[in-house]
C-alpha cells in the first residue's frame, strides 16, 4: 500500500521548484519558442510548407513509418514469440542483437548500411545482378527506418507474453489446435495491447529518425528527402520558415503519439487494477 | 501416442520456420552491417586504423562527446532522481504534465529538439542577441551541446528510478526523519542507498545515448572542428567527404563503447530492481 502522497514542504517544496524551472527552461520555453517564432511568420510557414517538396518529404517519411509499423509488426511478434516461447543454442546472443539499433549511433547505423548495400557495398554485385538500388534511393530510407524501429513492437510484445505465460496456448494444442489456430485464437488477442504500444512507439520514432536516413538516403529533394532531413535542409539553405514549420508539424505529431501512448498505458494499468 | 506428444510433433516444424525467419532476418539487417563495418574499420591495417583514430581533430571530437557525455550524466543522476523523488513521493500541482514532459523527449524527434533549442538561444531569438552580445551564446557553442543532450537523456534516470522508489516504504524515511536524522543523514543513510543502483543505470544509458547522439547536435552544434564538433557528426563529414575506411575506424571507437555500455546499463538495472 502506498501512504497517502501529502503537498511537498519546506526542503521538499525547494525541490519541486527546481524541478519546475528545469522542466520550463528545457523543454517548455524552447516549444513555446518555435511555437511563436512559428506564428509570428505563418504565412511565410505556409508557403513554404504546402510546396511539392514538403509534401514529398512528409509523404516519404509517412510510407517509411507504414513500412515499419507492418514489418516490424509482423518481425516483432515472431520475434518476441521466439525469444519468449523457445529455447536454443544462441537465443541470448539473438536477444542481445535486438537491442543493437537502440545502442547505435544513427550515424554509423548510416555508414554500416552503405558499407553492405552501397556502390562499393559488400551486396552491391549481387543487387546490381537484380537492377537493384538501395543507397541514396528510397529502398535505403526504408530499409534504415525498419533498423532503428526494430526492438520497439518485439520488445513490447516479449514482456506481454513473459506475463501471461504459456499455460492457454499449451492447452489449445494439447486440444489438438494447430500451430496457425492457436496463434490467432489465443496468443494474439492476449498480445494486442503490446502490439498497440509497440506500434506507437514505432511511430514516433519512424517519424523522427534523421541520422541514418540522411547518411544512406543523401537528402535528395522529392526522392529521399523525408520530413527531417528537409529541416536540416531547410536550416543549411537558411529557409528558416520552412525548417520552423516543420519541426513544428513533427513536434505536434510527437506529442499527439505521446498521448495516444500514455492513454494506452493507463488502460492497461487500469486493467490490471493498478493506480 | 498422446496429445501433448502429437501437439509437439505439430508444432515443432512452425516453430523452427519462424525461428529460421527471425534469425534470418536479424542476420541480414543487424549482423550484416555491424561486422561489415567492423571489418571495413581495421582492413587497412593497424597503421590507417591509429592514423583514423589519432587524427587530432578525430581525437578532439571523441574527447567532446565524452566529457559532455560525462556531464549530462552527472547532471541527470541529480536532476532525474529529485524529479522521480517529487512524482512518486508527493503531490505536487500538475503531476501529469510533469509525468508527460518527462516523457517528450522520447516521442520528440531528436532532429526537432535540436531545432527548438535555437528557436530559443539562438542568434536571430531575442534571448540568443541578448546571449551573443553578453559573450557568452548558447547554441552554436559548447552550452548547446549540453542542452541537447540534456534534453534528449531527461527521461533515462526518472524512470529508471521511478519503479524502485515505489517499492520503498515512505515510513522508512519519515521514521528517519522523526528520530532526528536530520534531512541530510536521511538522504544520505536511508533514501539513496536503495536506489543508487538505479541511479547509475539511468546514468549509463544517459552517458551512452549522449556518445551517440547526433541528430539534435547536429543543429544547435555549429560543427566547429577542435570546437564544438561531436564524434558522430565527425564521422559524418568523413563519410561525406569519401573516407568511410576513417569513418569506420572512428565508429569502430565507439560502437565498442556503445557495446561496453549496454550489460553494464543491464546488470545496474538487474541489481536495482533487486533492492
Amino acid at each position: 500500500m502506498r501512504s497517502v502522497r501529502r503537498r511537498p514542504r519546506g526542503a521538499a517544496a525547494v525541490v519541486f521548484g527546481g524541478v519546475a524551472v528545469w522542466l520550463t527552461v528545457l523543454l517548455l520555453l524552447p516549444l513555446g519558442a518555435l511555437v511563436v517564432t512559428v506564428a509570428g511568420s505563418a504565412q511565410d510557414v505556409l508557403t513554404q510548407l504546402t510546396t511539392q517538396q514538403a509534401f514529398d518529404a512528409l509523404a516519404l517519411s509517412l510510407t517509411a513509418a507504414i513500412v515499419s509499423i507492418v514489418g516490424n509488426g509482423v518481425f516483432g511478434v515472431a520475434g518476441a514469440l521466439v525469444i519468449v516461447r523457445q529455447r536454443f543454442f544462441g537465443r541470448s546472443l539473438l536477444d542481445a542483437a535486438v537491442d543493437v539499433p537502440l545502442a547505435l549511433s544513427p550515424v554509423i547505423t548510416g555508414l554500416g548500411f552503405l558499407l553492405v548495400f552501397g556502390r562499393s557495398g559488400l551486396l552491391h554485385p549481387i543487387l546490381d545482378a537484380l537492377g537493384i538500388t538501395v543507397v541514396f534511393a528510397w529502398p535505403s530510407v526504408l530499409l534504415a527506418t525498419l533498423f532503428v524501429t526494430l526492438p520497439f513492437t518485439l520488445r513490447e510484445v516479449a514482456l506481454v507474453l513473459e506475463e501471461i505465460g504459456d499455460t492457454e496456448e499449451q492447452a489449445a494444442a494439447t486440444l489438438g489446435a494447430s500451430a496457425w489456430q492457436t496463434f490467432w485464437r489465443v496468443t494474439f488477442p492476449n498480445i494486442r495491447n503490446g502490439l498497440v504500444i509497440g506500434t506507437t512507439l514505432t511511430t514516433a520514432r519512424a517519424l523522427g529518425e534523421f541520422g541514418a536516413v540522411l547518411v544512406v538516403g543523401g537528402s535528395i529533394a522529392s526522392r529521399t528527402e523525408t520530413a527531417t532531413t528537409f529541416i536540416h535542409a531547410a536550416i543549411e539553405e537558411r529557409h528558416e520558415a520552412a525548417a520552423y514549420g516543420m519541426a513544428l508539424l513533427l513536434a505536434a505529431a510527437a506529442i499527439a503519439l505521446l498521448w495516444v501512448l500514455q492513454r494506452d498505458r493507463s488502460a492497461i494499468t487500469t486493467q490490471k487494477g493498478g493506480v | 501416442m498422446n496429445a501433448a506428444t502429437s501437439a509437439r510433433l505439430r508444432y515443432a516444424l512452425p516453430a523452427l520456420a519462424l525461428r529460421g525467419g527471425v534469425v534470418g532476418w536479424l542476420s541480414l539487417i543487424v549482423a550484416l552491417p555491424v561486422v561489415v563495418l567492423i571489418v571495413r574499420g581495421l582492413s587497412d591495417g593497424p597503421a590507417a586504423f591509429w592514423s583514423a583514430v589519432s587524427d587530432p581533430a578525430a581525437v578532439d571530437a571523441i574527447w567532446l562527446s565524452l566529457w559532455t557525455a560525462g556531464i549530462a550524466a552527472a547532471v541527470n543522476a541529480v536532476v532525474g532522481t529529485a524529479i522521480a523523488w517529487t512524482l512518486v513521493r508527493w503531490d505536487v500541482p500538475g503531476r501529469r504534465l510533469i509525468a508527460a514532459l518527462v516523457d517528450l523527449p522520447l516521442a520528440i524527434p531528436t532532429l526537432v529538439a535540436g531545432v527548438l533549442i535555437i528557436a530559443l538561444f539562438g542568434p536571430q531569438s531575442p534571448l540568443g542577441k541578448l546571449l551573443v552580445s553578453g559573450g557568452m551564446p548558447i547554441a552554436f557553442a559548447r552550452p548547446g551541446i549540453l542542452l541537447a543532450l540534456l534534453f534528449v537523456t531527461l527521461p533515462f534516470v526518472v524512470r529508471a528510478v521511478e519503479p524502485v522508489l515505489e517499492e520503498l516504504d515512505p515510513a522508512e524515511e519519515e521514521a528517519a526523519f522523526t528520530l532526528g536524522a536530520g534531512q541530510f543523514l536521511t538522504l544520505t543513510r536511508v533514501l539513496l542507498p536503495p536506489i543508487l543502483p538505479a541511479v547509475a543505470a539511468g546514468a549509463v544509458q544517459t552517458f551512452a545515448r549522449s556518445v551517440a547522439e547526433f541528430g539534435s547536435l547536429a543543429a544547435v552544434s555549429g560543427n566547429i572542428p577542435h570546437r564544438t564538433l561531436v564524434a558522430p557528426v565527425y564521422i559524418l563529414g568523413e563519410v561525406e567527404a569519401g573516407n568511410p575506411g576513417g569513418a569506420a575506424s572512428v565508429s569502430l571507437v565507439l560502437l565498442a563503447l556503445a557495446l561496453g555500455m549496454q550489460p553494464l546499463a543491464a546488470a545496474l538495472a538487474r541489481r536495482g530492481g533487486r533492492a
